[in-house]
């Protein structure tokens, strides 16, 4: 192609639309992947956190999510170390682990053993202890605190109460 | 325009307006094949005719199946394997055939490594199969996922969790490729799209990439020894061909190609069926519960050995192993730094690592499916150590080979 002359400028000319063009139907395609309005706003759930029993792990449902919600035992609470008090959610008095039940390892949902008070995943071999952390890898990390925050006997997931954001910024949870 | 006389025969019309007879010359009776060949060879003509099975299966299934979270798994395992008539046969087709096409593509790549068929001109053929392993195995994934069962569900959660990349965090990501927080309707509905439009589409524009890439370089042969097409094809033209090296594409190869196929068929269908079950996870009957994971998830037999290499080890470094794992044998043909086209055997310590390479990945495959306890972890730990360090060895072992 001629460097300076009409055909150069038309071959610039026709770049420069092609390439307007590339951009706005990359922004368009990439936001037709993006999840839905409606995918984002079915995404709270509220727990009433006085209907637990004491050692005994339910399993609730947030975002499509497996929550895990432990209240633990005074034996636990009296045992546990430092990593494990920072993961403590105290609604009136009582201490929860609440926690989002997928191993941090690649997402495979942990099974609890109430006897060794710990879980283990099938997937990879991962497990964590009754409060969350890791006590055999490939999992990173604890299982991820999901956000809360905590409304007199509730328990709101999904919303980012103060507790929560300490324990972001502490680094407890990401 | 062209000059146009009037025509003397339909062959002769068409051959004014398309050229079939040049096209016919080109593409088949005068495209020269060496003689030096064994059945290894007819692999790539068994993976195009699984490839149309697997088409032509998929375009039945397609017209029963819905990719709806509350309707898929019925539409496939009622719908389509109780009413429809020959439903079954379809789906077994397609299951069997998704497996096998894997068990030939490995065949086929190993072929190449041992006889050296990625070298001095073959490098794109070498790469553009590379694409085709890595399309077909994304194309194997989504259509893993359709029938949404349990298998599919926390397959698709454990795969799509890899693209966090670990220590990076990039869940954002993640839940853009779901479009949603857990592979829900967003997700099923977009695979089902990568599954049946945009990867068959690339995997059809790829093996046009492969075939072209053949033509210059043309297939190796048993010893790895450089034809002169153009003097060995005028030989046979002339008349001399029993002393030409070379055949014709169509009639000559393809008549022994397609005995190979033939056999291939008869144990195919065999497998679709009295055997389709391997091709089945008894796991994946049960429908999808994002609330109860399976006690054990292994993938398919044919991403075990890569599976293999991510899991012994602690996350960020897992993904590593298993990144370098999968663009490891695109590289190839640079790794390779000796001199020889040649068959392993003649190769001295490649031959060694040819056989290496194949044991350790039969060992890789072989504890993948086992659970990831005791003896187990370890062998998985050193066979996949071993992988890398194969890799890693291979440009040294092929500087120091002597020419030949």
């Amino acid at each position: 192609m001629e460097k300076n002359g009409r055909r150069g400028f038309m071959g610039k000319a026709f770049g420069a639309v092609a390439a307007v063009g590339a951009v706005g139907s990359l922004v368009a395609m990439k936001k037709s992947w993006d999840p839905l309005p409606s995918v984002k706003a079915a995404g709270f759930t509220t727990l009433d956190m006085t209907a637990y029993t004491a050692g005994e792990l339910v399993t609730e449902k947030w975002r499509g999510k497996p929550i895990f919600v432990l209240k633990k035992t005074p034996e636990m609470v009296a045992k546990q170390n430092e990593d494990d008090k920072a993961r403590d959610i105290i609604v009136n008095g009582e201490h929860f682990m609440v926690a989002i039940g997928l191993c941090t390892h690649l997402g495979c949902i942990p099974a609890y053993y109430p006897d060794e008070e710990g879980f283990i995943c099938a997937c990879h071999g991962g497990q964590f202890d009754f409060a969350g952390m890791v006590t055999k890898v490939p999992p990173p990390r604890g299982l991820d605190i999901p956000p809360f925050r905590i409304d007199g006997n509730k328990l709101v997931l999904g919303e980012i109460g103060p507790e929560y954001e300490n324990m972001k910024e502490n680094g407890v949870t990401l | 325009m062209a000059h146009f006389e009037k025509a003397t025969s339909v062959k002769d019309w068409l051959n004014q307006r398309l050229a079939i007879e040049k096209v016919e010359k080109v593409m088949a009776s005068e495209y020269w094949i060496p003689k030096n060949i064994n059945f290894l060879w007819a692999m790539g003509m068994v993976l195009m005719i699984t490839f149309i099975l697997l088409l032509v299966s998929g375009i039945f299934l397609l017209m029963y199946y819905q990719p709806n979270v509350a309707t898929a798994f019925d539409s496939v395992n009622y719908t389509i394997m109780r009413e429809v008539g020959f439903g079954w046969l379809w789906r077994h087709i397609h299951g069997v055939a998704a497996s096998v096409v894997f068990l030939i593509i490995y065949i086929h790549m190993f072929t190449g490594i041992y006889y050296g068929s990625y070298k001095k001109g073959r490098e794109m053929i070498w790469i553009s199969g590379m694409l085709l392993f890595i399309t077909f195995s994304a194309e194997a994934f989504s259509g893993y996922m359709l029938p949404w069962g349990q298998m599919s569900y926390w397959a698709g959660m454990v795969i799509t969790n890899i693209f966090s990349l670990g220590g990076l965090h990039l869940d954002g990501l993640v839940e853009w490729i779901r479009g949603d927080y857990v592979p829900a309707q967003a997700f099923l509905n977009r695979f089902f799209m990568l599954h049946v439009l945009l990867l068959p589409l690339a995997i059809l524009g790829l093996i046009g990439l492969h075939f072209a890439a053949l033509r210059i370089p043309h297939v190796n042969n048993q010893d790895g020894e450089e034809i002169d097409f153009d003097a060995e094809a005028q030989k046979y033209l002339a008349g001399d061909k029993k002393g030409s090296k070379v055949m014709r594409f169509a009639n000559d190869f393809m008549s022994k190609d397609m005995m190979v196929v033939g056999i291939y068929l008869i144990f195919f269908f065999y497998l679709v069926f009295y055997h389709y079950n391997f091709a089945m996870d008894p796991v994946n009957f049960d429908p999808a519960d994002g609330l109860k994971t399976p006690a054990h998830i292994y993938p398919e037999w044919y991403f075990l050995w890569s599976y293999e290499i991510l899991r012994p080890f602690s996350v960020n470094i897992g993904l590593i192993a298993f990144g370098f794992a999968q663009v490891i044998f695109v590289l190839l043909p640079f790794l390779d730094r000796s001199p020889n086209t040649v068959p392993a055997n003649r190769r001295g310590a490649f031959g060694i690592w040819f056989w290496l390479l194949l044991v350790d990945m039969i060992v890789l495959t072989a504890m993948g499916k086992l659970p990831p306890e005791g003896a187990f972890s370890t062998i998985g730990l050193v066979a996949a150590l071993a992988f890398i360090a194969l890799w890693i060895a291979l440009p040294f072992i092929t500087a120091k080979e002597k020419k030949l």
